[in-house]
């Protein structure tokens, strides 16, 4: 390509180019003969940042410095600069590109599918896509393509600013990763969690609204997190909102925010968790407690991505991704009206539901192990172990406080424990109250908490979604089937003494 | 320069970026020195990379004029005796002008 350059004044370059060369759609096209000038400094006079230090700093030696690859567009799309790590991901030169269109010299299938300058304007904040580049080595390159507008001193846009990662070493992680019993911090290797783990990188593509279901301890915020941290939206915020945490006028100001003056104390325009969320993601856990009020509000907000902050007439647009938890039961409460049955069926494009610990076979172990590990370091604890007997008490606990309650009892343990390795004295004392039928039972079978082996014969309790009380209240009503209602016998097939099943038996209203 | 059939993945007027997101398929027969005999414009159902090569191979192609393409795809059109010149950015008529005069070059800026 045939450039012209002329010097000009104050260290500007006028380049010229012919036209009806590499074509922009947005350009007028001219005849043969014609040229388009563009100004621009020339290397020897490059851009200045002024009152930084006591000397100038040269612009573009500041971008050649910085790791991640960084194109400077004009507002027509055309490259103005590259810095150094962009030419050697994309194989171009600065003086070969200057002026071209930047998704010729990208050759990214986000340029050509998904444009996130397009949508740029001086409101917006930078915009995160992931995508691939093609290079001039012919290797096809995972990309995540960040791009923000540039805005003059009168807040005019003036061009855009482009950073690309290559995100290939992520992408290789991520793969080995997944086969390691792990989805980013999400630990578990039962059929259950597998599950999860396959829907979720898939389920973190997508835009839409997720509602995350399961009880208390479950790990609903930690996939939240995670679905936020693998999504095209992983640079943008991740704000998280409690929703039961607040009174109702409060959550409305909070959620939406509000204009000065809208009531007393309203004493400056603040901002709400939805637009801090602008192009991330905004998790709104305890979503069974937002009250009704709001979630008119909130149906508005997942219809017209418009929202209207208190005192405003005026309303603005979020790109929010909505991600919604909660440990009730949805539907019992639009029954009870309690939620609004038409929020449900918009929340509910995508549920997942994550299994109670109980219900996740071997993962125990997992957790256990991982754990101790890790917080016998955060503890700066010598390496711990756990004994046989302290193990099993462990095994047979039924959680209902799940996850978030093995961490607890470990991370209690770690403290107490001044030894090498955890015995069930340093478990909590509840625990071995609870775990006296379940140690007994488990010596002679330690496959399966829910088997008991009496005199040959099986006295199984199926693995149904019930909880710890009713599966314990079956296994004493078949164990005393069994043993024709001799409570002696049943004790002992229980593992238990007979004031335990006296007292358990008095407890579920057995007679 | 002899009978020959070009293809041009395309994009708008320009050499289409990118050789797997290409819809539009410019393919020319029997250039000679007068130029272009016959200039038809394939509009694919979607694009895809493995189609471009074979509607390449089927219809003859001799010579791929195009921007970013994959190594694999490169290797299997040259395996396949077809002329690849790569990461052309410019007009295809530009292209194709140039490459009847004999002067284009892979990584040519146009």
């Amino acid at each position: 390509m045939q450039w012209f350059r002329h010097q000009l004044n104050k260290g500007y370059m006028c380049y010229g180019l012919p036209m009806k060369k590499v074509s922009d759609h947005n350009a007028n096209e001219h005849g043969k003969g014609f040229f388009r000038i563009v100004a621009g400094r020339s290397a020897a006079a490059a851009p200045y940042i002024n009152n930084l230090f006591n000397n100038p700093i040269n612009f573009f030696e500041l971008l050649d410095e910085i790791a991640i690859g960084i194109a400077v567009l004009s507002m027509d799309r055309k490259i103005v600069h590259l810095n150094q790590t962009l030419k050697a991901l994309a194989g171009f030169s600065q003086k070969e590109v200057f002026g071209v269109a930047c998704a010729h010299v990208l050759r990214s299938d986000v340029c050509l599918q998904n444009c996130p300058v397009l949508s740029l304007n001086e409101q917006s904040g930078p915009k995160c896509i992931e995508g691939n580049l093609i290079n001039m080595d012919r290797q096809l390159i995972p990309i995540r393509i960040t791009s923000t507008p540039l805005k003059g001193i009168d807040g005019e846009m003036v061009g855009f600013m482009e950073t690309i990662e290559d995100i290939s070493l992520i992408r290789k992680l991520d793969e080995t990763t997944r086969h390691a019993y792990k989805f980013d911090n999400i630990i578990g290797r039962s059929p259950e969690m597998e599950k999860i783990f396959q829907i979720l990188p898939s389920l973190a593509q997508s835009d839409s609204s997720v509602l995350i279901t399961g009880e208390t301890g479950t790990g609903k915020d930690m996939v939240a997190e995670t679905i936020h941290h693998s999504s095209n939206r992983a640079k943008g915020p991740f704000v998280k909102i409690n929703c039961g945490a607040l009174p109702e006028t409060l959550l409305e100001s909070e959620l939406f925010g509000h204009r000065k003056g809208s009531f007393t104390g309203a004493i400056e325009n603040k901002p709400g968790r939805f637009q801090q969320a602008h192009n991330g993601t905004l998790y709104l856990t305890e979503i069974g407690d937002l009250p009704i009020s709001l979630q008119v509000k909130l149906l508005t907000f997942l219809d017209d991505k418009e929202i209207f902050p208190l005192g405003s007439v005026k309303g603005s647009i979020a790109d929010v991704r909505i991600i919604a938890a909660t440990h009730r039961n949805l539907e019992q409460r639009v029954n009870d009206n309690r939620f609004r049955k038409d929020l449900l069926f918009r929340l509910n494009v995508i549920r997942l539901h994550l299994p109670p610990l109980r219900d996740r076979q071997g993962d125990v172990q997992l957790l256990l192990d991982h754990f101790l590990n890790t917080l016998s370091t955060q503890l700066g604890k010598k390496k711990l172990s756990l004994s046989r007997k302290a193990l099993k008490i462990l095994f047979n606990y039924h959680y209902p406080g799940n996850v978030r309650e093995l961490r607890n009892i470990v991370e209690y343990a770690v403290n107490i424990c001044g030894e090498r390795q955890i015995k069930p004295k340093h478990l909590p004392s509840y625990l071995l109250d609870a775990g006296q039928f379940d140690v007994a039972a488990i010596a002679q079978e330690p496959s399966s908490r829910f088997a008991l082996k009496s005199e040959g014969t099986d006295v199984s309790v199926p693995k149904a979604q019930q909880n710890w009380p009713e599966i314990e209240k079956r296994m004493i009503m078949e164990a005393l089937i069994k043993v024709s209602g001799r409570k002696n016998r049943a004790a002992a097939a229980l593992g238990w003494g007979r004031s335990t099943l006296w007292r358990k038996m008095k407890k579920y209203g057995i007679n | 320069m002899t009978s020959t059939k070009i293809l041009i993945p395309l994009h708008e007027n320009d050499v289409a970026p990118r050789f797997d997101l290409a819809t539009e398929v410019l393919l020319v027969t029997g250039m000679g020195k007068t130029g272009a005999v016959d200039k038809r414009m394939v509009v694919l159902p979607r694009a895809s990379a493995d189609q471009l090569c074979h509607l390449a191979i089927t219809e003859g192609v001799k010579t791929v004029i195009c921007s970013g393409i994959e190594d694999d795809y490169y290797q299997y059109l040259i395996w396949k005796r077809i002329e690849v010149i790569d990461s052309v950015i410019g007009s295809s008529d530009t292209a194709l002008k140039r490459f009847v005069e004999g002067t284009l070059k892979p990584g040519e800026i146009l």
